[in-house]
């Protein structure tokens, strides 16, 4: 698949805000993190702010972006128009927590309810974003059980390293933190691997002969392509660039997403605080980085079933 | 609505390719430009038309495949098209209500209106029918002339899809696939028409019919290469009577 540059800023900066409002709308109204008024302005503002950018980012690869509020009629049958609607009405109890937060100084109570009710609802956000890709059958690297779980561990673990950068800059102690950070590391980590695993050792289901029909006669193989140029549906589902250097992008992927945000997160335990608060830093840089990475490999890496019309042996 | 009709209708209008008589002409994937150019989807469009990389929309296009090997091994013309699902992803997908499956007649279309195109139905189809317009900012696909099939301005036999009317051999054929009795279905019964890519559940309207099998290819696999017919025992002027018969002695 061709990978959306615009889709794959949204999943990461939205994952990632919404991630981080989900440990600040649970954390804070059970008192396990700071809740001065300031610390509050900078971590919802950062959190909803990437929610706010990703959304506005995702617009961009519209044909049609003044047509948008007709994407919230049909969440009936569509996630995509799910996701809309969860996304705009979590800002809702956001919106009141963050009043109770930034304004009141109240992280309790009412107010603590609302935060809990967003996090809920943005947890019910990124599953609606990674059940539009978990519920398209034609491209089975996106059709499977890991990718929901990837997804929202993904938004956890990149929200978890911003929460920590954040607290290690107003100098808050970190090791309660970081452990937030290492456990939702250990679950986004063993998740991907277990997806690249299962991408890997997975059978076509569909085949050339089952597209065409024609598997009675014997193997079926492409003749001449129905074109003389490429055409939408080559350029958008024919994507090949990336799956050439898959091995290499995955490294790449796992060292920026993981490997680094686990060794700068365990450099923050035990050394000077300003020291910390950089190495925190450089591990949700390196986390969101990752993920990106991560992200435009998820789309260069699936196959697309309509490729077996142009000539692909399996999808 | 892009939730599917609760109770869809006894009607199922679609298309019935013979693969056993398609000669790849093209003339149905043409013919279908040419008349949707100008239909409710118009434009079909074209960008760098007459440049070095042009890529336009198309919702019909044929293609050209090998099956089998040696004397059991054939060329199929494989026109490629909407195949009007019974469970059209590409409709419960869209968030907007542009992609709709009728409820009369099972047509799967798209109200350009609507579209805010975002390319997801394209995503979701397996079969490759829905081209995006770039230019239009909208999505585009057969409309299975709902132009022609209900055009009472259309004499009687025209008023089928563009392809089928153009189509030089009778490879398509165009009726209603919710009747069992009708022709097409029964056709398909006779002739055993498959499904494209059943395993996805996206149980397709289209029929295609198989290639009838080759005429017993084992006679002329046995007689191999054929060696050049025997010179005739007699023939071959006078000269060439007395040569060979000179040299026979």
């Amino acid at each position: 698949m061709q990978p959306a540059y615009s889709v794959i800023f949204f999943t990461s900066a939205s994952g990632m805000g919404y991630g981080l409002l989900i440990l600040l709308g649970v954390l804070a109204p059970a008192e396990m993190i700071p809740d001065d008024r300031t610390f509050g302005l900078v971590s919802l503002g950062i959190a909803l702010g990437a929610v706010t950018f990703g959304l506005v980012s995702s617009m961009w690869h519209l044909g049609h972006p003044e047509r948008v509020l007709l994407a919230y009629t049909q969440w009936r049958s569509s996630w995509l128009s799910r996701e809309g609607v969860l996304a705009t009405v979590t800002y809702a109890p956001a919106g009141l927590f963050a009043i109770g937060w930034i304004g009141i100084g109240e992280v309790v109570g009412f107010w603590g309810v609302c935060g809990l009710a967003a996090a809920v609802l943005a947890g019910f956000t990124v599953y609606s974003t990674g059940m539009i890709y978990a519920s398209l059958r034609p491209i089975p690297a996106w059709c499977n059980r890991w990718v929901v779980p990837v997804y929202l561990s993904l938004a956890l673990f990149t929200g978890a390293l911003w929460l920590n950068a954040i607290r290690l800059l107003f100098g808050h102690p970190a090791a309660d933190a970081s452990l937030v950070v290492v456990a939702t590391l250990l679950l986004s980590v063993s998740l991907k691997w277990a997806y690249w695993r299962y991408l890997d050792g997975a059978r076509a289901g569909s085949t050339p002969e089952t597209a065409t029909g024609l598997g009675s006669i014997g193997k079926v193989r492409l003749l001449d392509p129905p074109r003389t140029q490429t055409t939408y549906v080559t350029q958008e589902m024919g994507y090949r660039v990336a799956r050439r250097h898959a091995a290499k992008l995955r490294r790449y992927a796992s060292v920026l997403l993981f490997a680094l945000p686990f060794v700068l997160t365990l450099a923050t335990v035990a050394t000077h605080p300003w020291i910390a608060a950089g190495a925190a830093v450089a591990a949700a840089l390196s986390g969101s980085v990752g993920v990106v990475v991560e992200r435009w490999l998820f789309f260069a890496e699936a196959k697309h079933v309509v490729t077996l019309y142009h000539g692909a042996e399996a999808a | 609505m892009t939730s599917l009709p609760r109770e869809p209708g006894p009607k199922k209008l679609g298309l019935v390719i013979d693969l056993d008589t398609c000669v790849g002409c093209h003339a149905c994937a043409v013919s279908c430009k040419e008349w949707n150019t100008g239909g409710v989807a118009a434009p079909l469009t074209d960008l760098d038309p007459y440049g070095a990389d042009p890529v336009g929309v198309w919702f019909n296009r044929v293609h050209a495949y090998e099956a089998g090997d040696g004397m059991g091994g054939r060329t199929v013309h494989f026109p490629r098209s909407c195949l009007h699902c019974d469970e059209p992803a590409c409709v419960s997908v869209c968030p907007t209500g542009a992609s709709y499956k009728r409820e009369d007649d099972g047509i799967v279309l798209v109200d350009e209106d609507l579209c805010i195109g975002c390319k997801l139905c394209s995503w979701a189809c397996p079969y490759g029918a829905r081209e995006y317009d770039g230019d239009a900012g909208v999505m585009k696909k057969c409309t299975l002339c709902i132009d022609r099939i209900y055009n009472e301005n259309l004499p009687e036999p025209e008023r089928v899809p563009a392809c089928v009317t153009a189509c030089p051999t009778s490879a398509r054929h165009f009726g209603d696939l919710g009747d069992p009795d009708s022709p097409v279905s029964r056709l398909v019964a006779e002739r055993g028409g498959r499904d494209l890519m059943p395993e996805l559940g996206y149980r397709p309207v289209n029929k295609y019919l198989p290639p009838r099998p080759t005429r017993g290819g084992t006679d002329s696999a046995e007689r191999g290469a054929d060696p050049l017919p025997p010179e005739p025992e007699s023939g071959g002027g006078r000269f060439l009577r007395w040569l060979d018969a000179t040299l026979s002695r």
